[in-house]
């Protein structure tokens, strides 16, 4: 099987950021890796975007990503990361095949308004959990990497490090799956979905299959947050947030797995600087840069690549 | 066809011409950033300046951090901090929107300290934000003060702190020290109700108010507990519910605009007729009760804040200073944004180092230190030193056209009686009926 150009070029990204991992001040290493964790939660949405769907719950399984690695280390004594992410997953699955028997249902803005209130119905149980920690969450223990135990585990090299390696891998099998014969039927469902059933393929079966990895590449994403930052609270589950994973995937756009990564990172940095320049006013100057962005690049920050390409040919 | 391809590579050269500028700008402020000032002292202060706990307790802080920021550099604080900036140094400031939840203000806090080089951070009003910025303070080894946040967990989760500090008291304290006041001051009462934000700051204060009542006032029957969720902002609904159990005192943890909301329409309702409301957070709105709270509405200010602060040179100083440059006198949340900064200039004062201190040195001095503040003396008597010991007040609001708002009837309780002692857990601590309290 041999690697498709797109392919090699995730590689050599991954390369070249642990390579500059080592250069890096830490403030830029932790900020990495909490792009890539979220791009990976974003990458889910844009899963479900290619079919048409647009999923204002995606946070729902962010969350549970991120409290199956705080409370598999609290109450399981569970050390290894990727155990925990593992344990996020399969909680994951177990939740997006039942709700995904539903979900598939629906189409437009009764799925986006489903799924939302799904993950407000998780966030409203966190809240009411007092031993969880209600809304002030809780702390998540130290953690190891097979063999390695990078001191108390949330020194930022070594998560940043596990998130490329883990985002690495998630690109690759999207960037194949997108290809694929499901990944493309997903495509044609967005345009019509009965020529899709003449074609003998059943539309519930592709969409139920593609919610449910969208869910478990979500959760991982929340694993990797909570790894790095130490710490979950219910605001995981929080429609704002999902939102927030929606604005990413129209920042993108949907042409490329690699756009999720590069969006994220371009929102977290206007953010991080909008708010060290302009702490009085910085949900305006974020919301400009990215209105901006919208209006210039109305199918995303990937349509600057492809549009080279376009004129080049 | 010409036509529309140019316009397209144009745009094209435009918005890669305005990438790189954002890009090779966003570069540089990073690298000016790295070059470390010697003569100053640099502090980060973290505040909500956007969201619902902005207007009542993030903007009063960050103005009172501006007001005492200047007159430290300019050396007008009275004695002991008539030094002019701290330990000599020139104190500046940058100030970050605590809005966003933990993950950002961790990652923030990593910004911080990293990028910006502070020396020192001061902040966090939520709890949730506390929780999470506390054990990556201690990761980075940089001096740190909490100066509001009220959660008990703090110094459980962040067991044996070296960095790390807080100010102010928990809310345990709080509301501990509701239950004596209504012991001492209305022993007559026989039904209480409650009604708390849905989320961990109200639950946590009932659960610590009503296991001290248990304790104190045995007798009295706990009628209700509404849970409004919060930034409701209407509370028809809960007002006539309690209505219905004929309470004689409604106590409220509630803060900013849902406390405001909620005693206003309570009282235009009839319900504060009926019975006393006990508001822990009470005073921050103190100034803005006029025809809203009927007198006698019994208020806190989560410690001597505010309205409460003792007389001293200090507090004459801070509330005259605060009232001249922002309109209003201090509220409590600006008292304690001030005793944080009074906390740093002490402890950086008294580190003995050459030039600027290091988190070490600040650390070393702070902990377990007595300091002069605008709440009386301060003693960092609580966990293992890092946490302040203040005595509770409660008292009873009264207006009237002459004097203007004041507060009437204040009780006093000792830190003694209020916290459990270094080391406890509260919740234990209450249950077993306050063990080893000094209450006299």
């Amino acid at each position: 099987m041999a690697l498709q150009k797109s392919e090699i070029m995730l590689v050599v990204a991954a390369a070249v950021i642990t390579l500059l991992s080592f250069a890096v001040p830490d403030w830029l290493a932790f900020t990495t890796t909490l792009a890539i964790a979220s791009a990976m939660v974003v990458l889910g949405v844009v899963m479900l975007m290619r079919a048409g769907l647009v999923s204002f719950g995606q946070g729902l399984y962010y969350c549970i990503g991120g409290y199956a690695v705080g409370m598999g280390g609290r109450f399981l004594g569970i050390t290894d990361a990727l155990v925990l992410i593992g344990m996020g997953v399969a909680v994951t699955v177990a939740l997006a095949m039942l709700l995904g028997l539903l979900l598939t249902r629906y189409r437009e803005i009764f799925f986006a308004m489903l799924t939302l209130a799904f993950s407000m119905i998780l966030y409203g149980i966190l809240v009411k959990s007092q031993n969880l920690g209600s809304t002030d969450g809780f702390g998540v223990g130290n953690w190891t990497l097979l063999w390695f135990d990078p001191e108390g585990g949330k020194g930022s090299k070594t998560v940043l490090w596990l998130a490329t390696a883990v985002g690495l891998a998630v690109a690759l099998f999207l960037n194949r799956y997108f290809g694929s014969a499901i990944g493309l039927a997903c495509e044609a469902i967005r345009e019509n979905e009965v020529r899709v059933e003449y074609m003998g393929m059943s539309r519930r079966q592709i969409l139920y299959i593609n919610y449910v990895i969208a869910a478990a590449i979500g959760s991982i994403g929340g694993s990797l947050t909570s790894l790095a930052a130490g710490h979950v609270d219910p605001t995981m589950a929080y429609w704002t947030i999902s939102g927030e994973f929606v604005f990413i995937a129209l920042l993108g756009g949907t042409g490329h797995v690699a756009a999720s990564f590069i969006a994220a990172m371009i929102f977290i940095m206007v953010r991080t600087y909008a708010v060290e320049l302009f702490p009085n006013s910085w949900q305006l100057i974020l919301g400009t840069v990215l209105l901006l962005i919208i209006l210039f690049l109305p199918k995303g920050i990937w349509s600057l690549f492809t549009r080279k390409r376009r004129v080049a040919s | 066809m010409g036509h529309p391809l140019s316009r397209a590579g144009m745009r094209r050269t435009l918005l890669s011409t305005a990438t790189s500028i954002a890009l090779i700008s966003a570069g540089v402020m990073g690298i000016s950033q790295a070059a470390h000032a010697e003569d100053t002292f640099k502090v980060g202060l973290v505040t909500f300046l956007s969201g619902g706990a902005s207007g009542p307790f993030g903007v009063p802080a960050a103005q009172a951090a501006e007001t005492v920021i200047k007159a430290i550099n300019a050396g007008e604080l009275p004695a002991p901090y008539d030094s002019a900036g701290v330990n000599g140094l020139q104190l500046e400031s940058v100030v970050i929107d605590e809005a966003g939840g933990p993950t950002k203000q961790v990652e923030e806090y990593r910004n911080l300290v990293q990028r910006q080089n502070v020396n020192a951070v001061i902040g966090y009003i939520s709890s949730g934000d506390c929780l999470a910025v506390g054990p990556v303070a201690e990761e980075m080894q940089t001096f740190t003060i909490a100066f509001d946040c009220g959660t008990p967990r703090l110094f459980e989760d962040v067991s044996n702190p070296t960095y790390l500090f807080r100010t102010g008291l928990d809310a345990v304290a709080d509301n501990v020290g509701a239950a004596h006041y209504l012991n001492d001051a209305k022993s007559d009462i026989s039904r209480l109700a409650g009604i708390q934000q849905n989320y961990a700051w109200g639950q946590d204060s009932w659960q610590d108010f009503t296991l001290s009542m248990e304790q104190l006032m045995p007798d009295v029957e706990i009628v209700d507990n509404q849970t409004p969720q919060i930034f409701q902002g209407n509370y028809g609904t809960e007002i006539s519910a309690l209505q219905t159990r004929r309470p004689d005192i409604i106590h409220s943890s509630m803060w900013g605009g849902d406390m405001e909301a909620f005693v206003a329409q309570a009282n235009v309702r009839g319900l504060l007729e009926q019975a006393t409301a006990i508001l822990t957070t009470g005073e921050s709105g103190l100034h803005r009760f006029e025809n809203q709270a009927p007198n006698g509405t019994i208020l806190g200010g989560r410690g001597p804040f505010g309205g409460f602060m003792p007389e001293n040179d200090l507090s004459e100083w801070f509330s005259k200073a605060y009232e001249a440059e922002h309109g209003t006198p201090p509220s409590y949340p600006a008292s304690k944004m001030a005793q944080a900064l009074l906390g740093l200039k002490y402890a950086a004062d008294n580190s003995g180092a050459e030039g600027v201190p290091s988190s070490e040195q600040l650390a070393a001095a702070l902990k377990g230190a007595t300091f002069e503040s605008v709440s009386g003396t301060v003693k960092m008597a609580l966990a293992g030193g890092h946490q302040a010991m203040q005595p509770m007040l409660y008292g009873e609001y009264h207006y009237s056209a002459d004097t203007g708002p004041e507060l009437r009837n204040v009780r006093a309780y000792k830190g003694e009686c209020v916290s459990p002692p270094d080391g406890q857990n509260a919740l234990e601590w209450i249950k077993a009926g306050f063990p080893g309290a000094d209450c006299d």
